[in-house]
């Protein structure tokens, strides 16, 4: 007895892993990829920090001194030559708290902003999820940040041993400084992201970006306390998502300045709504950026 | 019974030529509100055929075209096709979408399985990372897990063999080595469904026939192999399927044979077996006049594709218009594909053809002498009484395509070696070898 022949195979009725189509709506947006892709994630946070300072003599040590004179610069102009006010701190610790988290939000845009123009080679040989890029970008940015970081806490301790009168809130700073990097992250990354969507094709924002970013650092309280501000700039100042993190952070570490649930609330919903554009906006591009780049 | 693991239906891609720059955004507006009022993108329809050779007038709107145009096909499992044809075909944008760098324009297309492509060796290597670090990362773009790399890395740098280096940054590679560091790590990726453009263009004789007998193991697994090339021989030997895409739309979807003939011939007849007598221009003049011809196997069926081993002939039938004291004779003239000569073929003493009327000559190629590839066979009739007169000379009338089934010769006549055997022919001769005592 010989066995039936099997049935002929329908296309129609088989199924399919994977289909590409020339549109596939704005909210397909593989998220599922990117799990998949974890471990690429992490290769490329690992090579972002090993690759930079290879062949350096200083290596990591970088990450110190640009913040170090950063914050020397800023003591001499803004505390020296203008006079600003520092709410009563230390004028080094004043702005080493200002720059530390506002120098991580500055770097996750520009080192986002720019993510299909730079790799434009490597995204016209292969498939991955074209997220993980800016993602590992605002990760390996975060180790730069935890450098600056830990000289805050050196400064900190330093000056607290010295006697001068600081009041950190350090229940608060456990619980809050991993909402506000994560704040600071997110509105990094949907800003970036999206800036770096608008530029495939017109490139005339990457013109924009860095001296958008120097500029928005004066819209927010990073080399002057919120408090000093008149009250009819106030409100606009407020609107800036950046102001109340900013603010939170200084009151935390430093036991001065504007802290606000209301604030932190705003911006959060902000960094939610731009960090969702951007990814959407960002999937929506990454299948057609080849063409214009 | 295997089942289809990909199909495209009706894709298309439309490209914008020229510049992109202010004008753009014009456009953009311009579609943007077509499809708002639910209108058919408007550019899309005034776009060219994919014709690089015409150029638009200059002064006109900014044009538009086809990079590929309503292609169709399905591959099954275990198939390896090979995708040919001239520069700007469209194969680069075919495999483009199918590894999803870009999308297409319309139509859909669906894989089963996980499907791997490698448009290029050593994407992503960073040049300031060691040999080992760029197998962990180009491995990760390439969607390999970390454990995965770590059970293979071993194979990895066998395969390649770079073991000596493997800590030395990768720019201080040669170019080879870093090639077969990066095609080592390619290779040993597990997906069901391989891609891959011609990069086995690069690296020395010993390691491209490492990469060919990898391609070779891919497909007897079972795995599904869309190859790109121009080396048309090693697409005949690779793959039994071929795909010709012809100026962004799919021209062929045969035998690989056969394909590579019309590549050769762009396009046009069966290049095996031509009716002269059929074409609207009439071959010859001085007296002869050339009727049909065809390369065939020993039993007489017109054939696109010879087993190197095999015997083959060469047929033409021909008329004569005139008396002749002396008889003229057919001749044929076999070039290889770069144009040059291999030989040129005619009776000796031939006495047939002096009185007016049709003649039919055939020419019997020894197996085991050419080489394998694609030769071209021009076909001639001279006359000698009054001088030397061509009746006709029509070159590149037929073209045949030589198969080395390396399945079948590796073990005996090529005594296991399965790279490129260089030269225009292939003689076997005779040998003696012996041991000294």
């Amino acid at each position: 007895m010989s066995q039936p022949a099997p049935p002929p195979v329908e296309t129609e009725d088989l199924e399919w892993d994977l289909e590409i189509r020339a549109s596939t709506g704005w909210f397909n947006l593989h998220l599922q990829d990117l799990w998949r892709y974890r471990d690429l994630l992490r290769m490329f946070v690992w090579r972002d920090f090993v690759a930079v300072y290879k062949q350096t003599i200083l290596g990591p040590v970088w990450f110190f001194i640009q913040p170090l004179l950063t914050t020397a610069t800023f003591t001499i102009i803004f505390s020296g030559v203008a006079k600003l006010s520092t709410d009563g701190l230390p004028p080094l610790l004043f702005y080493l708290a200002g720059t530390t988290p506002w120098n991580y939000f500055a770097a996750a845009i520009t080192k986002t902003s720019n993510t299909f123009v730079t790799n434009a080679n490597l995204f016209g040989k292969i498939y991955f999820p074209r997220l993980v890029t800016p993602l590992s970008a605002v990760i390996s940015t975060l180790i730069q940040f935890g450098i600056q970081f830990l000289l805050l806490l050196g400064m900190l301790a330093w000056y607290l041993f010295q006697g001068v009168p600081i009041h950190p809130d350090w229940g608060g700073i456990l619980l809050l400084t991993p909402l506000l990097i994560l704040l600071l992250a997110g509105l990094g990354l949907g800003v970036g992201i999206i800036v770096s969507s608008l530029t495939t094709k017109y490139r005339d924002l990457t013109f924009l970006v860095n001296f958008g970013v120097q500029l928005a650092m004066y819209a927010t309280p990073v080399v002057y306390p919120l408090s000093m501000v008149p009250s009819k700039y106030r409100f606009w100042l407020e609107l800036n998502p950046m102001t109340s993190i900013i603010e939170a952070f200084r009151s935390l570490y430093l036991g001065v300045g504007t802290f606000s649930w209301s604030g932190l609330g705003y911006s959060s919903l902000v960094v939610l709504v731009v960090l969702s554009a951007g990814v959407v906006i960002f999937n929506r591009v990454e299948k057609s950026f080849m063409d214009t780049v | 019974m295997s089942r289809p693991v990909i199909h495209l239906e009706d894709i298309s891609k439309l490209y914008r030529l020229g510049q992109v720059s202010t004008g753009t955004l014009a456009h953009d507006l311009n579609r943007w509100w077509h499809r708002v009022r639910g209108r058919e993108d408007p550019y899309a329809r005034i776009a060219l055929d994919n014709d690089r050779t015409r150029k638009t007038s200059p002064g006109s709107a900014p044009s538009y075209a086809w990079a590929l145009k309503n292609i169709n096909f399905k591959v099954n499992q275990g198939d390896v096709v090979g995708i040919i044809g001239r520069n700007g075909a469209g194969k680069s944008t075919l495999l483009k979408i199918l590894s999803r760098v870009t999308s297409p324009t319309s139509g859909r297309i669906r894989v089963k399985g996980r499907i791997a492509s490698l448009l290029e060796v050593g994407t992503g290597f960073h040049q300031d990372l060691t040999g080992r670090e760029n197998i962990y990362l180009n491995g990760a773009i390439l969607g390999m897990g970390r454990r995965e790399i770590t059970r293979k890395l071993d194979a990895i740098v066998d395969f390649s063999g770079c073991a000596a280096y493997l800590d030395t940054p990768v720019k201080r590679y040669s170019s080879g080595m870093s090639v077969r560091l990066a095609f080592a790590v390619a290779s040993h990726l597990d997906a069901e469904i391989l891609v891959i453009d011609e990069v086995l263009a690069v690296g020395d004789g010993e390691f491209q026939k490492k990469c060919l007998g990898k391609m070779n193991d891919v497909a007897s697994q079972g795995r599904t192999l869309l190859f790109v090339s121009h080396n048309m021989g090693l697409v005949s030997s690779l793959c039994k399927r071929a795909i010709l895409l012809e100026e962004g739309g799919l021209r062929l979807d045969t035998g690989t044979s056969e394909a590579v003939l019309s590549y050769y011939t762009h396009g046009k007849g069966t290049p095996f077996h031509v009716r002269f007598d059929e074409l609207n221009r009439r071959i010859g003049s001085n007296g002869g006049i050339l009727l049909e011809g065809a390369v065939e196997d020993m039993s007489g069926k017109p054939c696109a594709e010879v087993d190197i081993r095999k015997p083959f002939q060469i047929r033409m039938r021909y008329r004569v218009e005139r008396e002749a004291s002396r008889a003229p004779f057919p001749n044929v003239h076999v070039t290889d594909n770069t144009g040059a000569y291999v030989f040129v073929s005619f009776p000796p003493g031939n006495e047939v053809g002096k009185t007016p009327g049709e003649y039919e000559a055939v020419c019997q190629i020894p197996g085991n002498l050419l080489n394998d590839g694609t030769y071209f066979i021009g076909l001639g009739l001279t006359f000698m009484d009054k001088g030397m007169q061509v009746a006709f000379l029509e070159k590149d009338a037929l073209c045949v395509n030589l198969h080395d089934p390396l399945e079948e010769t590796l073990d005996h006549e090529r005594n296991g070696f399965s790279g490129t055997m260089p030269g225009t022919v292939r003689p076997s001769l005779d040998w003696q070898v012996r041991q000294q005592l």
